[in-house]
Formats: structure tokens, sequence, C-alpha cells
């Protein structure tokens, strides 16, 4: 069947449109789903939920009395609870300020050997952000 | 009294809209009513709504001036020690004010189409007015139902709670108003693609009616958005300015639908081309501006489970945007044949390159709406919180606009319609080469290549040439060629202000582009725990050394105040930064006061971190601080850069096209083709 060439350029632009679309979208998802960040409350970390080697994000409270920090250096390690479990957290760095002890925090970073390494304290827009589990 | 009478005016100026909107409604539905009679009927109700709103407002600033604590909102936002600039900026700093300044807004909008749309065919400009009528008594319905900006505190409060520290700086007085400046002028698009679905048809100059509305919109957004990063930037305290959070996030969605919107237009105002797309996009542009004001007020951002905790006002605000957009595009659905798709054009034609510019910017919008609301929705489905940082985003957005500013180095030189492509391409691609040489240079010049870095500037630099020279080739065109050249002011006057709005925008984009491109690749980033005395090496030839911090006293707060010395290489003080460490008395907030050294090519930013540790061995003179410090390569461009995009924006204003002139009474050919003399002629051309 003899197709006329008008309407095989017309096809070709289609695939090519097509192609491009599901392109981007496969990128778009594919770059989605690699720095997807879940996360984990203490209990459900140390419970062993967590995927090791990737980064992800803990929420608690900052025990109070946990933080000690070591003299002479930005390295601070504390204790997140969600008063169940209890993980220990060091970071090495400015601290934000509404980080303080008995206060909800949310470390990124990763766990290793029973300590959890933060690469980031976050400094949450909303002093009264509190891990879902404290709330009730 | 004072409150109660606030109350009393936006129950007057619910009344009124609702009223006067239904009717209206009902009067079209019916056919056959005197639309001259309407339209004075409308207009004195959107003078009405203004003056009502305007004055509810007033009193509001009244109530916060004055720190009555009687009243719930003044007593949860505002504190006697509060200054007085940030007593009336704090009348907007909570949810209820917000919401009032919003609609405040909106009825400006519709008194200022009241005034500017005479020119428009009575039984269009009727049903414009009356939606955005019927758009005001929702809000304002609203605010009366479930979130009463005057709520009285009985017994009152002996003081106040204070506005939240982090909204105490000069950024954020004028943030709000402009982002809703933004937000609400989209409504006015909004209004006139519904209007013209209702009367199922499409004036050919109905483009040219949307497109001031559209840019001054676009215009006011963009510097809202402009002004919450560079104030994250200073307040925050950390040296960021764009966080790819949801809250900025739903600002960038309505921003990226309207960048989309405001090039459509383009096309549609002089080819009457992509019409159908042109009038979904109005409706996408308001429908996002409605869904960040939800996702930001709703609460649901902090915590799906805040958001369920009170869920009266989010489900107000997501029933309303439900009706308000669902309404919308059902109609879209059903005539959306009747309006048609327009002109058509080639492969290679302005069109097509603002249709490409469309799409880049609808793709980069799906990205930030699937990093920004499936954690969401994940969480509410699957209980598993989740998130995607900045590097989600980052991957994303830079193979998808990066490539739009290499188009809109082309644009503006392609005709309408059909051009053959070899013209195109040997001035393109010579330009891109010099481009990229150019850029290469400049990247080995500061180290080691990298290969983004350099893909950036060099379209960052192309740019700004093809803009440059596009310019340059119209103002020959139009009378400077001849032996006896016109002056300039007169060949500039001929190309009309939108040109010019649009010269400056692209230049601006790439300033943002080239200052993007240079922060993202050589800034430095240190936090050090510095004794006093200590001098360090920032970035590349810069140094600091920490004189000593001390105590000074604020009208609402005492600080550590820090002050270092920077010097360039080991010359002379440049600069002295005093960063601070605040306590506000009122809610013993602690919040860091960053100091920034702002240059042309750098900015050097310290902020003050918490007293270190002294050991055991240490001497008091030798107690240190941490520090944060970033030295932050061209990152006046970026703000400098979209600056310029909504000056851009705002110049096209004054273009004498836009002004209304009774069109309606001139037959429509009569009305598209040039009035102007040779300006819209050259610049079509």
């Amino acid at each position: 069947m003899m197709k006329s060439p008008i309407r095989r350029r017309r096809l070709l632009w289609i695939a090519a449109i097509a192609l491009t679309v599901s392109g981007t979208a496969y990128g778009v998802i594919r770059a989605f789903s690699e720095n997807m960040v879940f996360f984990y409350t203490p209990t459900q970390l140390l419970a062993g939920e967590a995927p090791a080697g990737r980064s992800l994000r803990i929420g608690g409270m900052v025990e109070a009395g946990s933080i000690e920090r070591e003299p002479g250096t930005l390295t601070v390690r504390f204790r997140m609870t969600d008063q169940d479990r209890t993980i220990p957290v060091t970071y090495t760095g400015v601290l934000p300020d509404l980080f303080k002890e008995g206060k909800g925090a949310v470390a990124q970073g990763e766990l290793n050997n029973g300590v959890f390494v933060a690469s980031e304290i976050l400094a949450k827009h909303d002093e009264n952000y509190m891990p879902p589990k404290l709330k009730n | 009294m004072l409150a109660e009478l606030g109350q009393l005016l936006l129950a007057l100026a619910l009344a009124s809209t609702l009223l006067v909107g239904v009717q209206q409604m009902l009067a079209f539905q019916r056919g056959g009513f005197d639309a001259n009679a309407a339209n004075r009927l409308l207009s004195v109700t959107a003078f009405t709504s203004f003056g009502l709103t305007l004055g509810a407002f007033a009193l509001l600033a009244a109530l916060f001036i004055g720190s009555d604590f009687s009243v719930l909102n003044v007593a949860e936002n505002s504190n006697t020690l509060l200054p007085v600039q940030y007593k009336f900026a704090a009348s907007w700093g909570s949810h209820e004010g917000s919401f009032l300044l919003w609609n405040l807004m909106l009825c400006g909008w519709t008194a200022a189409l009241a005034v500017a749309s005479r020119g428009l065919a009575a039984s269009y400009r009727a049903r414009v007015l009356t939606i955005l009528i019927l758009l005001q008594s929702f809000f304002l319905l609203f605010m009366v139902s479930s979130s009463n900006p005057f709520e009285r505190l009985l017994p009152a409060a002996p003081e106040g709670r204070d506005l939240n520290p982090l909204l105490q700086d000069p950024f954020m007085v004028i943030h709000p108003p402009m982002l809703y400046m933004g937000y609400v002028g989209f409504a006015v698009a909004f209004a006139f693609a519904v209007a013209a679905l209702m009367e199922r048809r499409l004036d050919p100059t109905w483009a040219r009616w949307s497109r001031p509305w559209a840019n001054a919109a676009w215009s006011f957004l963009t510097v809202g958005i402009l002004l919450g990063s560079w104030w994250a930037y200073r307040e925050l305290g950390w040296g960021g300015w764009w966080f790819w959070d949801p809250v900025e996030n739903a600002s960038l969605m309505p921003w990226l639908a309207g960048t989309a919107l405001i090039h459509s237009l383009a096309v549609t105002d002089k080819r009457d081309a992509l019409k159908s797309w042109t009038i979904l996009l109005s409706i996408v542009a308001f429908a996002l501006s409605l869904l960040g004001t939800f996702l930001v007020r709703s609460g649901v951002l902090t915590s799906v489970h805040a958001f369920a905790t009170d869920p009266r006002r989010g489900i107000f605000i997501l029933s309303m945007l439900t009706l308000i957009v669902g309404a919308a595009l059902v109609l879209y659905a059903m005539r959306t044949r009747d309006i048609g798709l327009g002109g058509r054009f080639g492969k290679v034609s302005r069109e097509s390159f603002l249709l490409a510019n469309n799409v880049l910017m609808t793709a980069a919008l799906g990205a930030v709406m699937l990093g920004t609301l499936y954690p969401l929705f994940a969480e509410v489905i699957s209980g598993r919180k989740m998130s995607v940082g900045p590097p989600y985003f980052e991957a994303v957005f830079v193979p998808l606009l990066l490539p739009a500013a290499y188009l809109m180095a082309a644009a503006p030189g392609l005709r309408w319609k059909e051009q053959t492509l070899s013209v195109l391409l040997r001035p393109m691609a010579i330009a891109t080469a010099i481009s990229l040489a150019l850029a290469t240079g400049w990247v080995l010049l500061l180290g080691p290549f990298k290969w983004l870095t350099a893909l950036g500037l060099a379209g960052g630099l192309l740019l700004i040439w093809g803009t440059l020279d596009h310019a340059r080739k119209q103002l020959l065109k139009v009378g400077g060629e001849t032996g006896h050249p016109l002056p300039l002011t007169t060949r500039m006057q001929r190309l009309g202000a939108s040109y010019w709005g649009m010269v400056l925008a692209h230049l601006g984009v790439a300033g943002f582009v080239i200052g993007v491109t240079m922060v993202k690749s050589y800034e430095t980033e240190q936090d050090i725990a510095m004794k006093q005395g200590q001098t360090v090496e920032v970035g590349n030839g810069w140094r600091l050394t920490f004189v000593g911090v001390d105590r000074v006293n604020g009208p609402n707060y005492v600080a550590q105040h820090g002050v270092f010395e920077l010097t360039e290489g080991a010359g002379q003080v440049i600069y002295l930064l005093e960063p601070q460490k605040r306590m506000y008395q009122a809610g013993r907030q602690v919040m860091t006061e960053a100091s920034i050294n702002y240059g042309v090519f750098r900015d050097i930013y310290v902020s003050l971190g918490d007293p270190v540790e002294a050991k055991p061995t240490d001497a008091v003179s030798d107690l240190s601080w941490g520090v944060r410090i970033y030295m932050k390569p061209f990152m006046v461009w970026v703000w400098l850069g979209c600056l310029m995009m909504a000056v851009g924006g705002f110049v096209t204003l004054v273009d004498r096209r836009y002004r209304l002139r009774r069109a309606a009474t001139v037959p429509a050919s009569a009305a598209a083709s040039p009035t102007l003399g040779g300006g819209t002629g050259a610049q079509g051309a």
C-alpha cells in the first residue's frame, strides 16, 4: 500500500514526538526514584526497616540532656528518640537555630554501625514541627 | 469596636458580591439581558467590594498598629515591642490576614479591570467582571465562615505572642503582597479565558486584551519569588537560596505556567494560533495559583497529620479549588472545539520556537508537581513519609531548561509562520561556536574543565548575543539603514515597549543562567570553629579575620554580635562583616542573622553558630565560635537577572498596542491591523 509522503512525514513527526515525550518522562521518573529519600523513626531504623547504604532521613525528638559537644571542634553527638527507641547521632558542622534538646528534629544521613552519621540537620521552616508520632 | 466593624465590612462585601455575581450568572443563562446596565452594576459592585475590603484591611492594620490584643489574630502575631513597620506587616503574617490581603488584591485587580475594560465588547466585559466578582465572593465566604481575621480573644491577652522573628525583615514585608499580586493577577487571565468559553467565541483581539494582565501578574509573581528567595538567603542564615521546599515549589508552579502563558499569548495575539492551548494555560496558571495557596495555607505541608487534625480550612480551600478549576475545565472540554486551534505554522518559525518554550515549561512544571505532590499522596495512601530533595529537581531542571536558553537566543530572529532552516542555521552555528569557545576559556581559567558549567555559561553568553544582535538589526530596520538615519530614540519608540520589555527580560534570563551556573559550580562552604584573632582563607584570595563577639540590644531582642574583617589578599580591610545570633524576647526564639558582603562577582557570607566548648587546657581568650563561611560567585547575577525579567514584564505594559480602544465597535479585521504607524508592523515582521 502506498502512503503519501505527507502522511509518512506526519507519522515520522508523531513518532519523534512520542519518543521525546516518553524519553523525558522516563528521565524524570528515573531521577525521581533515584532521589527518593524515605523518612524513618528511630524504632523503624533499629528494626532494620531501612535499606543499607542509602541516604535517609530520621525524625524524632532530641533527647533531653543528650547533647555532647566535642571540645574545640564542631562535632556534636546526641540521641534522637521516638519515645520507644533511641538512636545515637553524630554531626559535624554548625547547627540550625531551631535545634534544641527536647525539640523535634530531622537528620539526613546514613546509618553506620548503629550510629546515624548526619550530613545535614534540617532547619524546619516551622518551629512548631513535631514528628507525627509524638503528636497524638 | 474596630474588629466588629471590620467583620461587618467583610460581611457586606460578601453579600454584595454574592448577590450580584449569582444574579448576573442567572441572567447570562436566561439570555437577553441589557449588557450595558449589567456593566454599570458590575462596575459599582467591583468598586464597592474593593472599598469594603480595603476598609476591612485598614481596620485590621489599625488593630495591629494599636496592639489590640483582644483580637486573637493580633495577640498571636504581634507584640508591643515590635517595630511599627513589622506591626503593619504582621497584618498579613497570619493565615487569616494573608487571606484578607489575597482578597484585597483580587478586589483591586477587579476594580482596575472595571476601569480599564471599557473598550471591551459589553457582553464579554460583563462576563469577565461577573467571574471575578464571583471569585471574590468565594474567598469572602471562606473568610467570614472559617477564617475570620477579626476573631475576638476574651479576655484579652496582656501581651502578644510576637511575629515569627523569621518574618521580621524588610523583604518579608513586601514578599507576600508581591506574590499575591501575581497569584491573583492570573485570575484576570482566567476570567478572560472562561468568559471566552462562555461566549463560545474567541475575539481575534482577545489575546491582546489578556496579554498586559498576564504580563503584569507574571512580573509581580517574579518579584515575589525573587524576594522570597533573597529573604531565604539573608534570613534563614544558612546560605541557601532555593531549597526546592514545597512552599517554594508552590510559587514556582504558577510561575512556570505563567511563563508558558505569556509566550503562548504572544502567538495567539500576533498569529491567532495556539488558541485552545492558550485558553487552557490561562486556566492552569490560575489553578496552580490556587493550589499554591492551598498547599501553603492549609497546613498540609507541615504534616498531612496537621491537616487531618484541623481539616476545616484545608477542605474549604480544596473544595473551592475543585469547584472553580473543575467548572472551568469542564467548560473548556465542552467548548474548546468552538474556539478552534487557530492558524497553522511551519516547523521552523517563531511560533514553533515559542511552542517549544511552552513544551519545556510544561515539562518542568510537571516535574516540579511530581516532586511536590507525590510525597503528599504517598503519605496519605501508604502512611510512609518520604521526600525528594534538591538532587532530583536539579537532575530534572538542568536538562529541561538549559536548552531553553539556546532556543531563546534564536527565537526572536525567526520569522512568523515559516522560515527556511538554513537562514537560521549559519549565523546561529557561528554564534554558538564562539559562545562555547568563550565559555570553555572561562571555565579553564577558573580550574579544571567542567562541561556542564561550560554549557551553562555558553547558553547565557549566546542568549545575550542573540538578544542584542536582534535588537541591533531591528533598530536598523526601522529607519537606520537610510543615508539619514532617524534618531535612536525615535527608532526605539517605533519598536514598541513590549519589544524592549522582551529584550530586558531575556537578558535577565541570561544573567540568571550565568549566575546560577557560576554559583553552583564554584561556591565554597566552610563550617569551622574560629578563635578570636584567627584568620581563614575564603575562596580564592580573600581572608576573613575573626575580631570577636560582644552583646548588643535590639528593640525586641538581644544579640551576640560577631565582628569579622574581610581583606583582599594581604591588603587592607575592605569590609566588616557583622553576623548576629539573636534571641527574641517574646518567644525566646533564637535566630541567626547572616552578614553578607555583596559584590558584582562574588558574595562573602558569614553566619555565627554557637560558642564551641573549650578544651580543659584552653585559656579564656581561646574561646572559639562555630562559624559558617561561604564564597558565592556571581550570586548578585541571580537576583538582578530575576529583577530584569520582572522589570521587562512591567515595561511591556506601557506598550500602546495594549491600550484598549473601543475595539468592539470596529470590525475585527480593522482592529487586528496595525494602527500605530510602523511600530507594530516592524515588530511583527
